[in-house]
């Protein structure tokens, strides 16, 4: 496996540490005039999501996590395994578990496209795209000439999901959502 | 920044014109004093055999005609005290391979300079003058090696042991990296990580006293029992500013560093470097007592505009050279 040296650690790197795969977030060079270089490295573990914060000799070396991010469609779950395909033409499929899907879980859409991150070939977490469009399963009766402003009411969407909407939104109706903040966009139109 | 901006300078105009003024502010200071300006080979047989710093390899040439990238006109300058043209200052740019950050560019300007018949605490009161006749700022205060250490970390350079030392380092190393550190190492990390911050409390300070194992060139004297070598740094606002020496003059002294320094980069799986046998040459006829400084004039500047990156006072740093 290839390893990369301190002077070639940048932003988004994907090496091991502690045999875990992480994401390097920031690499600060420190150096008295006369003495040894550092580099202070903020890094996220992959398995964990928890930031870690490391220093370095300068020169020193970490070897590079095989880490790859892949566009992959979401085919269906059997109950342990949620099924994604590669969207290359190969039809090759990866089963991803519960830990990996679980932050994309509530957004999930058959034959939607998410990014698949693949740790030694295996599904190692999935992130669904920034916005979803999602129907409205259920929420309560909308309330005519209340379409500019006013309040919110919960609504669930089709995977399961429940957003806070305005008080206009109606049973089976599509909506833009944005997935990292869980928030209500829009309306699609149809 | 997108490819398309990347032939425009990353420090503003205003910091261009800014340094021009500071360098026609140094060159006044130093005419006024009747220091000398001189200039030294950029490019040399030689370069320094610190273990730390990485010269930058010229040429295509074996290594017998091998030429290297100045790390600092030290050993040059020295050669003009031994031929006894006095004080001398030099404004140089300078190379350090693979040193780039916030603080750092692999070419840079130098502020060097030497007088004769100073002492270390003589040339520290003459940087006083320079340093704060251009930012305007309170003199700075004397800190011991030493003192930093007891304040800021809670242990004593000097008689610490080598595994008290590394046990410091646990918030920065996982136990397995600090199993390989040395004793240097350790103090350099906790000197850059845990006391430099700090030392932006105190406003501009000297500090003082550095144990002998990091002499580099400065001479060593025994102070209250301990080893210690007459060299000082000044920090302002936690940033390092200047190294300076009471020189040493013993040319033996010298040529020992020199084998000691070389013995320190083999073990660390460098490649050696060629003494400077004109310098120890020009130590063998005689240079005069002197004490000597060398300032990095990017950082001064970075603390006359107040920046924290030093992109923001060169036209182009590394990335756009």
């Amino acid at each position: 496996m290839a390893s990369y040296s301190t002077n070639e650690f940048r932003g988004g790197l994907k090496v091991l540490l502690d045999g875990d795969p992480c994401i390097i977030l920031e690499n600060e060079f420190v150096k008295p005039g006369k003495g040894q270089a550092f580099n202070r490295v903020k890094l996220r573990n992959l398995m964990t999501n928890r930031q870690w914060e490391r220093t370095f000799k300068s020169g020193e070396s970490l070897e590079a996590a095989d880490v790859v991010d892949l566009e992959m469609e979401y085919l269906y779950t059997d109950g342990e395994f949620w099924h994604f395909m590669k969207t290359d033409g190969s039809f090759e499929q990866f089963p991803a578990d519960e830990k990996a899907v679980s932050d994309a879980l509530k957004w999930l859409k058959e034959q939607d496209v998410y990014t698949v991150t693949l740790y030694n070939g295996a599904p190692l977490t999935v992130t669904p795209p920034n916005f979803v469009e999602l129907e409205v399963v259920d929420t309560d009766p909308g309330m005519k000439g209340d379409t500019a402003q006013g309040g919110s009411k919960p609504a669930t969407l089709s995977t399961g999901a429940v957003v806070n909407v305005p008080l206009f939104i109606t049973i089976g109706e599509v909506l833009k959502v944005d997935t990292r903040s869980g928030e209500y966009v829009s309306r699609v139109k149809n | 920044m997108s490819d398309s901006d990347h032939w425009q300078p990353s420090a503003s105009l205003a910091a261009l014109k800014s340094r021009a003024q500071q360098l026609a502010w140094v060159r006044g200071f130093f005419a006024s004093r009747n220091v000398l300006e001189v200039e030294t080979p950029i490019l040399g047989r030689c370069s320094v055999t610190d273990l730390n710093i990485d010269s930058v390899p010229v040429g295509p040439g074996g290594d017998e005609d091998r030429l290297w990238l100045q790390t600092s006109p030290e050993y040059p300058m020295k050669r003009l005290l031994a031929a006894g043209l006095g004080d001398v200052y030099q404004i140089a740019r300078v190379f350090r391979s693979g040193e780039r950050g916030a603080r750092h560019n692999p070419e840079f300007s130098l502020l060097e300079w030497y007088r004769t018949g100073f002492d270390d605490a003589d040339l520290m009161g003459e940087v006083a003058d320079l340093v704060c006749g251009w930012l305007d700022c309170p003199r700075p205060v004397t800190v011991t090696y030493r003192d930093a250490f007891i304040r800021f970390a809670g242990i004593d350079p000097f008689s610490a042991s080598d595994e008290e030392l590394r046990a410091m380092c646990q918030p920065w190393m996982d136990a397995a990296q600090r199993s390989g550190l040395l004793r240097d190492e350790c103090l350099d990390l906790l000197m850059s990580l845990q006391i430099e911050p700090e030392l932006a409390s105190l406003g501009p300070v000297f500090v003082t006293g550095y144990p002998a194992s990091q002499a580099a060139l400065a001479r060593v004297t025994e102070v209250n029992g301990r080893l210690q070598a007459h060299r000082f740094e000044l920090y302002i606002e936690g940033l390092e500013l200047c190294n300076g020496y009471w020189e040493l003059t013993d040319p033996a002294e010298q040529r020992a560093r020199f084998e000691a320094d070389n013995r320190a980069r083999r073990e660390a799986g460098k490649s050696e470097m060629p003494f400077d046998e004109a310098l120890l040459s020009a130590m063998e006829s005689g240079i005069p007592e002197c004490a000597g400084v060398a300032l990095g004039l990017d950082r001064l500047l970075m603390l006359k505009l107040g920046v924290d990156d030093i992109s923001e006072v060169l036209a182009f740093p590394d990335e756009r050279a």
